[in-house]
């Protein structure tokens, strides 16, 4: 399947919702064409609705539709919906605990071009210690459609944080899918996965488009004999607690990959369980500590280090300090 | 239940000193909490829970009821005082405003007590919620009246003018936006923090149907909620001219009264004054 944009595989699932749930409707801040929500917009018009260039007011007439019976999907770019949006989020949407669902679309450094100011690279970590919201984050095309339609009957709030830029479809519709539940995509253990593989040396946790280089890096390694195990943590917040406490039990030495800031992202809450369940070295690939830049989304991938080869280093990194730890502990 | 008789309205005036003592007793025992912007808005609330809403107390999630949100929350020891009087939830209850633990928080939190509606405390939210659950209203056929009840200083926020013009553009004819513009926020006269006039140019530029009045004269306060209601196709608000701490001679117009509790011995004299009002 050719490379395709999460915000697309988004567009998709919110027009399918359109068919099966007619309580389902879309607001966007004159971003409905870049969001992918235009497809519902133009398919169910009288379900769509309009609120200008306006995100605080976007997200408290979601809140207003949820009161009222709706599910409302609020659509705008990821930066501007959860940075102008977010005390509305909390007292609004979370602290009411309403059935909205926020759309961010041109998450992470994927908007490319436009540069800095609309590269959202800290919303995972503003939105994860929001209490009540579920923050997801897909890794696919196909994952982001799954992850619209799954959201729509997830009771509460839920953030979706799509990308911009096209990347591989590497889920298969027959993969499980299911909020708060993290799919192991190579090597490990868990039980329904159909998958199972002792002698896992290192595991890295990813969501988006980390989760593809963190299979290319993987496959890399297996050229050194390293057997990586890849965890897609789709869902950031419910974190899948079990999964993440069986890899760092199991593998000993962890490695987070994030499009986004190293800040309290993905990789503080995979820290956060496994410092207090099962402690063990652990290495953070993300953005680090600093705003984006313009450039195309390949080169900034590659100039904030977040490609496969700089996942093959963290992963040796970590490795050496697994057995140092290893070492110290037989002394 | 929308009362089919005309409204008595001595009794009503009679109603408002006795919901202004017991929010003033309500407020000393807490020990803290929003005088001022509590006592300006009794005849809004009285306009409402006994005229223009059609509401049950007995049944706080019928479908079909008209909604009041509370946008400006500071002021929810007046909405709790009332929906305890129209006998949504114990009237002893109030004595436990702000005392942990409770369901009487100092701002409100959502479905608190039966006929809350909306949680606030953070200003200017209000109204984007009235339409939200004016369009889904729309879609779904459903004939309800939203008010929103909001605060002069609170319409600074820039979230206001986003949702004036949402209301606008989507013809929100279901949305009655109340202003308790009682002249004062917390540090002083809204005129001197921010001058937020001409007020009613400002809703009209927006594309509201505006209605102004004395907002403590009870026949002033049906008679707009009875007009407001009349309008199609477009929005209305109701600007209210109030006076912040109205009843209490030494918390009228007095900043000082935004935020803190009467002690026992300035409780005892605000009753008294309140007491001896003729209506």
């Amino acid at each position: 399947m050719a490379d395709k944009p999460t915000r697309d595989g988004f567009g998709e699932g919110l027009l399918e919702l359109g068919k099966t749930h007619p309580n389902v409707v879309a607001l966007s801040g004159d971003l409905e064409d870049s969001a992918r929500a235009i497809w519902f917009k133009k398919q169910y018009p009288d379900r769509f609705f309009s609120v200008g260039i306006a995100e605080q007011d976007m997200i408290g007439t979601a809140a207003g539709l949820a009161l009222a019976g709706k599910i409302p999907f609020a659509c705008s770019f990821s930066q501007f919906v959860t940075g102008k949006g977010l005390e509305q989020m909390r007292l609004a949407v979370c602290y009411q605990k309403l059935n909205v669902k926020i759309v961010g679309s041109h998450g992470g450094l994927s908007v490319g071009a436009d540069g800095a100011t609309a590269e959202a690279l800290e919303e995972l970590t503003v939105l994860r210690s929001l209490p009540n919201m579920t923050v997801v984050a897909p890794c696919d095309a196909l994952e982001a459609k799954r992850a619209a339609i799954a959201s729509a009957d997830y009771p509460g709030p839920v953030y979706l944080r799509l990308g911009r830029s096209p990347v591989p479809v590497i889920t298969k519709e027959t993969d499980l899918f299911q909020i708060g539940r993290a799919n192991v995509l190579r090597g490990g253990a868990r039980p329904g996965d159909g998958i199972g593989r002792a002698g896992d040396d290192i595991t890295i946790v990813a969501c988006g488009v980390m989760v593809h280089h963190a299979l290319l890096a993987a496959e890399a390694l297996a050229k050194d004999d390293i057997q990586a195990r890849v965890i897609n943590l789709h869902t950031v917040k419910p974190i899948d607690r079990q999964t993440l406490i069986a890899a760092a039990k199991e593998t000993g030495a962890i490695v987070t990959a994030e499009e986004h800031t190293v800040v309290g992202g993905l990789g503080g809450a995979v820290a956060e369980v496994l410092v207090q369940a099962h402690p063990v070295p652990m290495r953070f690939v993300g953005v680090e500590d600093r705003f984006g830049t313009s450039g195309d989304p390949a080169d900034l991938l590659k100039a904030f280090h977040l490609m496969p080869q700089d996942l093959v280093k963290a992963t040796k990194d970590v490795l050496r300090l697994k057995q140092s730890w290893a070492a110290s502990a037989q002394r | 239940m929308t009362p089919s008789h005309a409204p008595d309205v001595r009794a009503l005036r009679a109603l408002a000193v006795q919901l202004r003592q017991t929010i003033l007793r309500t407020i000393a025992n807490a020990g803290s909490g929003h005088p001022g912007g509590s006592l300006s808005m009794v005849e809004l609330l009285i306009g409402l829970y006994w005229h223009a809403l059609r509401h049950d107390p007995k049944r706080p999630d019928w479908p079909d009821r008209d909604l009041f949100l509370l946008s400006k929350g500071h002021g929810c020891p007046a909405l709790y005082t009332v929906l305890a009087e129209r006998g949504y939830f114990p009237k002893e209850e109030l004595m436990t405003l702000r005392k942990y633990p409770t369901r009487l928080q100092g701002h409100p939190e959502r479905q608190c007590v039966p006929g809350v509606e909306i949680a606030a405390g953070s200003l200017g939210q209000g109204l984007s919620m009235a339409n939200g659950i004016a369009m889904a209203d729309r879609l779904d056929k459903r004939a309800r009246r939203i008010y929103c009840l909001m605060g002069d200083g609170e319409i600074q926020e820039g979230q206001v003018w986003e949702a004036a013009m949402t209301a606008h553009h989507h013809q929100l004819d279901a949305v009655c936006a109340i202003v308790d513009a009682n002249q004062l926020q917390q540090n002083g006269p809204v005129k001197d923090i921010k001058d937020i006039e001409p007020l009613a140019e400002k809703w009209r530029a927006f594309g509201w149907h505006t209605i102004e009045i004395d907002g403590h004269s009870i026949e002033q306060v049906i008679t707009a909620y009875d007009d407001a209601r009349t309008v199609k196709g477009k929005p209305q608000v109701i600007i209210a001219r109030t006076v912040k701490g109205k009843g209490v001679s030494f918390m009228e117009l007095n900043p000082a009264w935004h935020g803190i509790a009467p002690k026992p011995e300035e409780l005892q004299k605000a009753l008294a004054e309140l007491s001896a009002v003729t209506v």
